[in-house]
């Protein structure tokens, strides 16, 4: 992270102003929304389907090789998009305007262990609310990595990039002890808490019902393909795993993406709110099917600005946010996936081990928002 | 387990949507035009569709701009059609989002979500020897799928519209009194002004000995309850009112001044005035309520009020919370903070 707050040459009227703009922006998509959109998600859902139930339809043949190849690509696409384009989105309300029962946060279950719910506590209300507030956004290193030289080192963090590549591995897996917080609550006293309890007995149920149809169900439906499908299924769920993980290390993790002390977000005006999740989120850049596949992640500042706008609009969106960028002169961080890759990897290496001059202590005053 | 999370229903939708057991839906098949504002759709209902009785209505749940939004409307075809097909015809009513969409933009070929039919406004089981039918506007649709089920012997009509060519089926009615199966009185309100009860002595002399239908906008149900009350026939008018009374913001005098709503399970919490039913409250805020007619009929819409107090729109009664509470949303407003279950 860099010393210097990027954001100190703007007055206070100024990021008030560029509220205001956001805003704007914000108002004119909302207004704009309309059966077009509605299409739009009606069409990812149902090709999502179809490519599922043809996937697992090849998969029956898994023991011919290239049945195997095509089967555990289309699932793992299919899989990757249940999760990005279309359970995240919906999750967060994108689409709940439309009042379609079907296609409704509070009633959308993924393809995925943790529970919708308390997914969308864990995501939708802490992480997109203190967005890389440290202390208070646990996405930042999921509560097992160290991702800004101001948090404290300890020899445990040797181990981060072996731990991140674990969670990638399993990410899903990785989600669900993070939404059920499973660390804090392991503790003996806590774990009796029968809030808790009934939240780890929800995931639970949800891995049974994922494993049982993902490793037992579809395999012994394919008979002599039994093991060749239980690969497939696995695989899939691995790439999934593994792009997703990618795609949300890009959001937050690259070089430039600025921290914030618990402080500075004290009395935060709807201004310096925007700003932050300016300064806290970067993007992806690449092609249509490219931003299609990260569910519209790689728009990920513009995703932190408007959380509930609908994700097939993040890109005209971009245009004008990227404006605003350069108006207000802030760094507008994007990059191809693999430099975005690359340097949130790095980060995480690099942060394994302690940093020479820890700024813990130092006063933050210089780097934090304008307070009102 | 096999589809978990999803369930086979949901893979069946993508090829089968109007196949038994799944969500009932029909499909428009085609959209003639009525008048200068109406249209009747032709609408294939789903497997499930259990059939109606002539004068009930439907409640019907249609896109308009990628938006889902439900109405009622009479059926106006005559129960059993030998094609399973049934029909609502739509007057397009100047600023509705549902009407106008239905009536000039919907396409065959569209999917719509529906209900049962449903609604009490129909014949009874044994034939009366008598029927006055009291309709205006779009009032006649009920009607209509009364006259085109079975024949009655002595039939009266009266039916208002502001000119000939808004009345809507007329053709089909003339043809009806050329069989001799109806005897009609057009209203034409543009010429001859509003139908004034006064008259119905002179237009239909026995009409007190008639069971009558009436349907059409609330002043002239409002009238022809006082009228046959008065006679001491009220029992022989059967109403049907579509819409409640416009609410005018601010009124209702005390607690009328709406108040902070916070929707519970969702944890949405709204400002909200005094004169917006709680449904379109909730709608704007995301949350996702149940809702039905959208003007208290079908109780599609009750929800749980856990705590403080709402004022009935077309009453302005108030309901304060209470254990076991249901409102209807559609035609509450807050009348003060309250929580609601949603």
């Amino acid at each position: 992270m860099t010393a210097i707050d990027p954001t100190a040459h703007l007055t206070a009227e100024q990021i008030e102003e560029l509220g205001r703009e956001l805003d704007a922006i914000r108002d004119e998509v909302i207004a704009a929304r309309g059966e077009e959109d509605a299409a739009y998600i009606r069409k990812v859902i149902s090709a999502q389907r179809k490519l599922e139930l043809v996937s697992r339809g090849v998969l029956l043949f898994s023991f011919f090789p290239p049945a195997w190849l095509i089967g555990t690509a289309g699932l793992s696409v299919a899989k990757i998009m249940d999760n990005m384009e279309i359970g995240h989105n919906i999750l967060h309300g994108q689409w709940d305007w439309m009042r379609d029962p079907k296609i409704h946060s509070t009633t959308w279950e993924w393809d995925h262990v943790s529970p919708s719910d308390q997914w969308k506590h864990s995501h939708n209300e802490l992480h997109h609310t203190y967005t890389n507030v440290i202390g208070k956004d646990n996405d930042l290193g999921y509560g097992i990595m160290r991702v800004d030289e101001d948090q404290r080192w300890h020899p445990f963090h040797l181990g981060q990039p072996l731990w991140n590549f674990i969670n990638a591995c399993f990410f899903e897996y990785g989600i669900a002890a993070y939404d059920l917080e499973l660390g804090k609550n392991l503790s003996k006293r806590r774990r009796r808490d029968p809030e808790f309890r009934a939240r780890a007995k929800a995931v639970g149920r949800k891995i049974r019902k994922q494993v049982l149809k993902d490793y037992v169900i579809h395999p012994l439906l394919s008979g002599p393909s039994f093991l060749t499908t239980l690969a497939a299924t696995f695989t899939a769920n691995l790439v999934r795993n593994i792009w997703t993980h990618s795609v949300i290390m890009c959001g937050h993790f690259p070089e430039g993406v600025q921290v914030f002390e618990r402080r500075s977000i004290k009395g935060e005006t709807r201004g310096q709110w925007y700003l932050r999740q300016m300064m806290g989120s970067a993007n992806i850049s690449g092609s249509r099917a490219m931003h299609f596949m990260t569910g519209n992640l790689s728009h990920q500042i513009e995703h932190h600005l408007f959380p509930d706008l609908p994700s097939n609009r993040y890109a005209e969106v971009a245009v004008k946010v990227r404006a605003l960028f350069e108006k207000y002169e802030l760094e507008y961080v994007t990059g191809p996936l693999p430099k975005q890759v690359f340097s949130a990897w790095s980060k995480v290496f690099r942060l394994s081990l302690p940093n020479r001059k820890p700024r813990a202590n130092t006063p933050d005053g210089e780097r934090e928002l304008v307070a009102a | 387990m096999v589809t978990t999370p999803l369930l086979p229903s949901d893979y069946l939708d993508l090829v089968s949507p109007l196949r038994a057991g799944a969500d009932l839906r029909g499909r428009i098949e085609a959209v003639h035009p009525e008048t200068g504002d109406a249209a009747t759709l032709v609408i294939r209902p789903g497997r499930g569709w259990r059939g109606h009785a002539a004068g009930q209505y439907v409640r019907i749940g249609v896109d308009v701009d990628g938006r889902r939004l439900w109405r009622s409307y009479s059926l106006t075809s005559p129960p059993h059609r030998r094609d399973g097909r049934i029909t609502i015809t739509v007057k397009a009513i100047p600023g509705g989002k549902v009407s106008n969409h239905l009536v000039r933009r919907a396409k065959p070929g569209t999917l719509v979500q529906l209900d049962q039919a449903t609604g009490d406004f129909v014949l009874p089981q044994t034939k009366p020897a008598k029927v006055l039918y009291l309709t205006a506007g779009s009032g006649i649709t009920p009607v209509m799928s009364m006259l085109r089920d079975i024949a009655l012997d002595d039939v009266v009509m009266i039916h208002c519209a502001p000119q000939p060519q808004d009345v809507i089926f007329r053709k089909e009615l003339h043809g009806l009194v050329a069989d001799g199966r109806l005897r009609l009185t057009e209203v034409h309100t543009d010429a001859d002004g509003r139908l004034d009860l006064a008259r119905l002595d002179e237009l239909v002399p026995d009409w007190a000995e008639r069971e009558t239908w009436a349907c059409g906008p609330a002043g002239l149900l409002d009238a022809a309850e006082e009228l046959w009350s008065a006679h001491g026939v009220r029992e022989r008018l059967h109403t049907e009112r579509f819409r409640p009374g416009t609410v005018v913001a601010g009124d209702g005098g005390d607690g009328g001044g709406g108040g902070e709503v916070t929707f519970s399970t969702t944890g949405k919490t709204v400002d909200a005035d005094g004169a917006t039913p709680l449904l379109d409250v909730g709608e704007e805020a995301g949350v996702l309520m149940p809702s039905g007619c959208r003007m208290g009929i079908c109780f599609g819409c009750v929800t749980p009020l856990r705590e403080g107090a709402v004022r009935d729109l077309r009453t302005g009664e108030i309901t304060e919370a209470a254990p076991g509470v249901l409102i209807q949303t559609c035609v509450s407003a807050a009348a003060g903070p309250c929580d609601i279950e949603r």
